[in-house]
């Protein structure tokens, strides 16, 4: 039996987890060379996406499905379209060259094989993120990239900004998460669908839904956490304190993209609406102003970058907002080049810092002599970002301008936003390509020069390939970037890319206007940085600090929390769950009616007699027990209070109970005696009157509330189904006629088997009690204490003389 | 019976959590003691009363010739009486060995893993 | 307690009383008794004889180690409910066969097994817990 193309598929989506599994021993063996060897997972998962290429390209859409918790309707499935495997593509394909790229950047630190593990635990939760069918499954895969970009951004542990970073990161996008299940419950419970490919071909079934404002509401609040969309974008630079190389893939390349990601896969169910052509426009174009001017105030390669990948995740959501087709195919087009170029420059950036030993822009100047491949890379990547020909990010800049003031001019706020941030992001591109390798000579901490083959071919590759689509830009448009636009838009999208401008309209003008507008910028730069910084100072507040103060006021809270409801007292926690247990017990019997009548109390006769009197014995001993002075007495009071239960049992046709109790009783009071009598106290006062008149209050209650819940269960018809079948067949079936002893070792023998374990265990427990020994150890607090340690065996044989 | 019953109960009920409400270790353990017999006759009563008929078919019938208590409660509480003895015990132990390594029955001063005054948790990262 | 009479009168009346519970331990099945009684009668006889004479002769007398007796208790309970499943009936089903011994038929039957099993967890755990509260080496 072969496998199935479907199990195929299935094993290659979960082969980055079994990867990440064997990863730490393979570095072991291999050491940082280990990375060219694990990157042939992500290669093989990218050709067999590849292969299918052709198919989905002419709409066949393929999906595997495994049934995963069948009662709840949950499954684990996959759905390959254009729009998933384009990313599915993008990272598996950058995916290789990170993990080359890691194992290089990492050599010889001691956790390399830690991180190589991460990395492809991460890499295996995206694919799943953008395959993943069913609404669960896309939740969990979710979540799994919140978790690993938690793993990863805190790699170095040992620092405290990492720990905050990846702190921050993980509460902020898992809050998304748990918005974004809550949206996906929302829409299962009133489509009753959970597969997006069926959502996604239902049509209006959302928008008509009355329920339509709060998914949209919870999805965005899933999508914009993950994506850094102002105001929640402020994790995003955070995260810089990663690794380079998770920087260049989780966070520019692959995982904050998942949000957008989100809002391109649901836009055929949720898109197109009033609602939704308003909000994410202003999120997005918010998002890409805020974060190019962000991104100007900075000096840190990465943190610069950083920024302006808020800026293009803004553009990104800004073009899905629009809902225009053409807008639509821009979005993919820069989404595409932006994984590439940017994933490139982050590279680069950390091959500088690696070789050079700072990625501050002002101390770096004339690196291109020392390191001739990785310039190369740099500025032919910064081409891209920069919109310039014959780059992808050329076509995509072409293509959004047309999609957006190409047909019509009402959408001139989103054109002119869109050229603004573009202008600015030539800017950056400008200043990380350019200006570290050009100009002057600067003295470099580290005596710079070419890295490894393995820090520079993940950066040339990729920009490599940034030209090569752009090249041959027909075929990058019928395979890759139409059907992706198609699978967002939701039909069928015929998209011809060229490379020179088919006619001179519109788009170029705007392109010029851009490339104007950011050189101008450029040339001023350090103008225009001292301004935003100005303006950054006088405003003082940010979302950043906000996050502090909102973790201070959690963990103030938990203090106080903790304080009150846990204070060390064992009284206050009785007193708590005998209240709770007291409301529990008379508010169902008020508030249903089911308070028990007044009873008929049985007359005194010759015929109970014996009833009556062992029952006041009975309470005669529980008083003596409450009031006895001494210990003796009230363990005497015990007793008798024990004997008439077991009496009692015998009245009522319970010999075997009888009996039981008997042996037991006996047994406890010569165990509580032999204990009492080493206990060295004097005899204790009783308590106070106020506590006592507080304690009893409570304790009667409970005792009442249970009394009558009691009652009123007697006054209820019996049903007596189980006990007329055991009686009805311990005989027959069993063979036994004692028919209680028949239940338990025969109808009821496993339930016995678990209860004589439970025996067996606190036997062993006291046992280990009793032969543990005192030494005087010294306590946190200070001072000495007397703690008890296990005893080892001396020389004391098992029934032998203990002398 | 049943009410009759049903106010033994109450009292054993009322009795064991108020002696649970103690400061003392010992009085506590009473409390238990006096509880797990309250719960078992609890369950007693709940299967209804009926005298002097065990649940035991006499010999040569495959099934009684007349009304007996109800067996299954009886199957319960059989077991529960011998785990709760175990438990008892244990606890007795547990609590002896708490006042020989602190010296005290008084549980406001067994504190060594809630202390009075312990300190606040960090608040950096 | 150490009394000449009580400490004379102990082994024996230890010795009936474990007699006595293996009678109460083998009618179970039909008259009032079983595996929990008869451990608790069994557990008590030792109990008297440590008080009586200290708890080094009980232990000598028991050879095991109680906790010991309580393990092969729950093991042999476990091993009761295997004969079912070879016959593929669920764990702890009900087997019953008759051999004749000296031409009386003795009932054998894995529940009997199961309840011997309950009886040896009882005696060995509980008597283990009375041994060792009399020890008084923890002191």
């Amino acid at each position: 039996m072969g496998l199935s193309e479907h199990d195929l598929f299935l094993l290659a989506v979960l082969s980055p987890f079994a990867a990440a599994a064997v990863a730490p021993f393979v570095t072991r063996v291999l050491g940082h060379r280990a990375g060219w060897l694990l990157a042939l997972v992500p290669l093989g998962i990218f050709a067999l996406i590849a292969s299918h290429i052709g198919e989905v390209a002419h709409g066949g859409n393929t999906v595997v499905a495994y049934d995963w918790v069948p009662s709840y309707g949950i499954k684990l499935s996959y759905y390959l379209d254009g729009l998933s495997s384009l990313f599915a593509m993008l990272v598996s394909g950058i995916g290789v060259f990170i993990v080359i790229y890691s194992g290089g950047y990492l050599k010889g630190h001691r956790y390399l094989g830690r991180f190589l593990a991460f990395m492809l635990l991460f890499m295996g939760s995206m694919l799943g993120v953008v395959l993943a069918d069913n609404l669960i499954t896309l939740f969990i895969y979710w979540e799994l990239t919140s978790i690993t970009s938690f793993l990863l951004i805190g790699f170095d542990n040992n620092r405290e900004a990492s720990r905050r970073a990846a702190l921050q990161a993980l509460l902020v996008t898992g809050a998304g998460g748990l918005s974004l299940l809550a949206a996906f419950l929302l829409i299962s419970s009133t489509t009753g669908i959970t597969e997006m490919s069926v959502l996604n071909a239902s049509g209006d079934i959302l928008r008509d839904s009355a329920l339509y404002l709060p998914i949209f509401i919870l999805v965005l609040g899933g999508a914009f956490t993950k994506s850094a969309q102002f105001p929640m974008h402020f994790w995003l630079p955070n995260a810089m304190e990663a690794p380079t190389p998770v920087s260049a893939y989780l966070h520019s390349a692959t995982m904050v993209k998942a949000g957008v990601y989100l809002l391109m896969r649901m836009h055929p169910s949720l898109g197109g609406t009033e609602l939704w052509t308003t909000v994410l426009p202003i999120f997005g174009g918010v998002t890409l102003i805020a974060g190019t001017l962000l991104a100007v105030r900075q000096t840190d390669l990465k943190l610069m970058l950083a920024y302006t990948t808020v800026a293009s995740l803004g553009l990104l959501v800004m073009l899905t907002g629009t809902s225009i087709d053409a807008a639509i195919t821009g979005a993919v087009l820069y989404l595409f080049a932006h994984s590439l170029f940017k994933g490139g420059l982050f590279m680069v950036a950390g091959t500088i810092d690696h070789e050079a030993g700072t990625r501050d822009i002002t101390r770096l100047g004339g690196l291109g002599r020392a390191m001739p491949i990785t310039f190369f890379a740099a500025a032919l990547a910064g081409l891209s970002m920069s919109g310039l020909p014959p780059f992808i990010g050329f076509i995509a800049k072409e293509v959004l301008y047309d999609g957006t003031f190409g047909a019509t001019t009402d959408n001139w706020a989103v054109t002119a936003t869109a050229v603004a941030g573009n202008a600015l992001m030539l800017v950056i591109a400008a200043a990380v390509a350019l200006k570290p390798f050009t100009g002057e000579k600067v003295e470099t901490p580290k005596h710079a020069h070419e890295g490894p083959a393995s820090l520079w071919l993940g950066p040339l590759t990729l920009s490599l390939i940034g030209l090569g689509t752009a090249l041959f830009a027909h075929t990058t448009g019928e395979y890759l970037i139409g059907p992706m636009a198609a699978a967002i838009s939701g039909g069928t999208a015929e998209v011809e890319l060229h490379l020179i401008p088919a006619h001179f309209g519109a788009p170029v003008v705007l392109s010029m206007v851009t490339v104007a507008l950011g050189i101008a910028v450029f040339l001023m730069l350090d103008t225009a940085r001292g301004i935003v910084a100005g303006v950054l100072r006088a405003i003082g507040w940010g979302p950043d600090r906000g996050f502090d103060q909102v973790v201070r006021l959690i963990i103030r809270m938990a203090i106080v929390i903790t304080r009150v409801i846990q204070p060390g007292r064992m009284q206050t926690y009785m007193l708590v769950v005998f209240l709770f247990t007291a409301l529990a017990l008379f508010v169902p019997l008020f508030a249903y009616g089911e308070m028990p009548e007044w009873p008929e109390w049985p007359a005194l006769s010759g015929s109970n007699f014996y009833e009556w009197a062992i029952i006041a014995i009975a309470v005669l001993g529980v008083g003596a027990v409450l009031i006895a002075s001494t210990r003796l007495n009230a363990i005497v009071s015990l007793g008798i209070q024990g004997f008439a239960v077991a009496l009692i049992f015998m009245l009522f046709g319970a010999p075997d109970l009888s009996f039981t109790q008997f042996m037991v009783e006996t047994l406890s009071v010569v165990i509580l005696a032999l204990v009492m009598t080493r206990l060295d106290l004097g005899n204790h006062g009783h308590r106070p009157l106020p506590a006592m008149i507080r304690d009893g209050t409570v304790a009667v209650a409970v005792g009442v509330g249970l009394g009558l819940l009691l009652l009123s269960v007697t006054q209820w018809p019996f049903d007596a189904r189980l006990s007329e079948f055991f009686t009805a067949n311990s005989r027959a079936i069993a063979h036994g006629r004692n028919i209680v002893n028949v239940i338990i070792v025969d109808f009821r023998g496993l339930d016995t088997l678990g209860e004589i374990a439970v025996v067996m265990t606190t036997g062993l427990a006291i046992l280990a009690l009793i032969r543990i020994r005192t030494r005087k150890v010294e306590q946190y607090d200070g001072t000495k204490r007397e703690v008890r340690i296990a005893r080892t065996y001396s020389g004391e044989r098992w029934g032998g003389d203990v002398s | 019976m049943e009410p009759v019953l049903c106010v033994l109960i109450t009292v054993l009920f009322s009795a064991s959590f108020y002696l649970m409400l103690s400061t003392h270790i010992i009085r506590v353990l009473l409390g238990v003691a006096l509880l797990s017999n309250g719960v078992n006759l609890l369950i007693f009563t709940a299967g209804r009363l009926l005298r002097e008929v065990p649940p035991i078919i006499a010999e040569g019938q495959m099934v009684p010739t007349m009304a007996t208590a109800n067996p299954l409660p009886q199957a319960l509480i059989l077991t529960a009486i011998v785990i709760s003895f175990s438990f008892f015990a244990f606890l007795l132990v547990l609590g002896f060995r708490a006042y020989q390594a602190l010296g005290t029955d008084d549980v406001n001063e067994m504190r060594v893993a809630e202390p009075e005054r312990e300190p606040e948790p960090p608040m950096g990262y | 307690m150490r009394t000449v009479i009580f400490r004379t009168i102990a082994p024996f009346l230890a010795a009936i009383m474990v007699l006595f519970s293996i009678f109460v331990l083998l009618r179970g099945h039909n008259e009032p008794g079983g595996g929990f009684i008869g451990g608790l009668i069994a557990a008590s006889a030792f109990a008297i004889y440590g008080i009586a004479s200290g708890v080094a002769p009980v232990r000598r007398a028991i050879y095991f180690h109680p906790m010991g007796i309580a393990g092969f208790g729950l093991f042999i309970a476990a091993v009761a409910g295997l004969p079912s499943m070879l016959k593929g009936v669920p764990f702890l089903t009900g087997m019953w066969t008759a051999i004749e011994v000296f031409e009386v038929k003795v009932d054998l039957s894995t529940p009997m097994l199961f309840d011997i099993g309950v009886y040896f967890v009882v005696v060995g755990a509980i008597t283990s817990i009375a041994l060792a509260l009399e020890e008084r080496e923890f002191d």
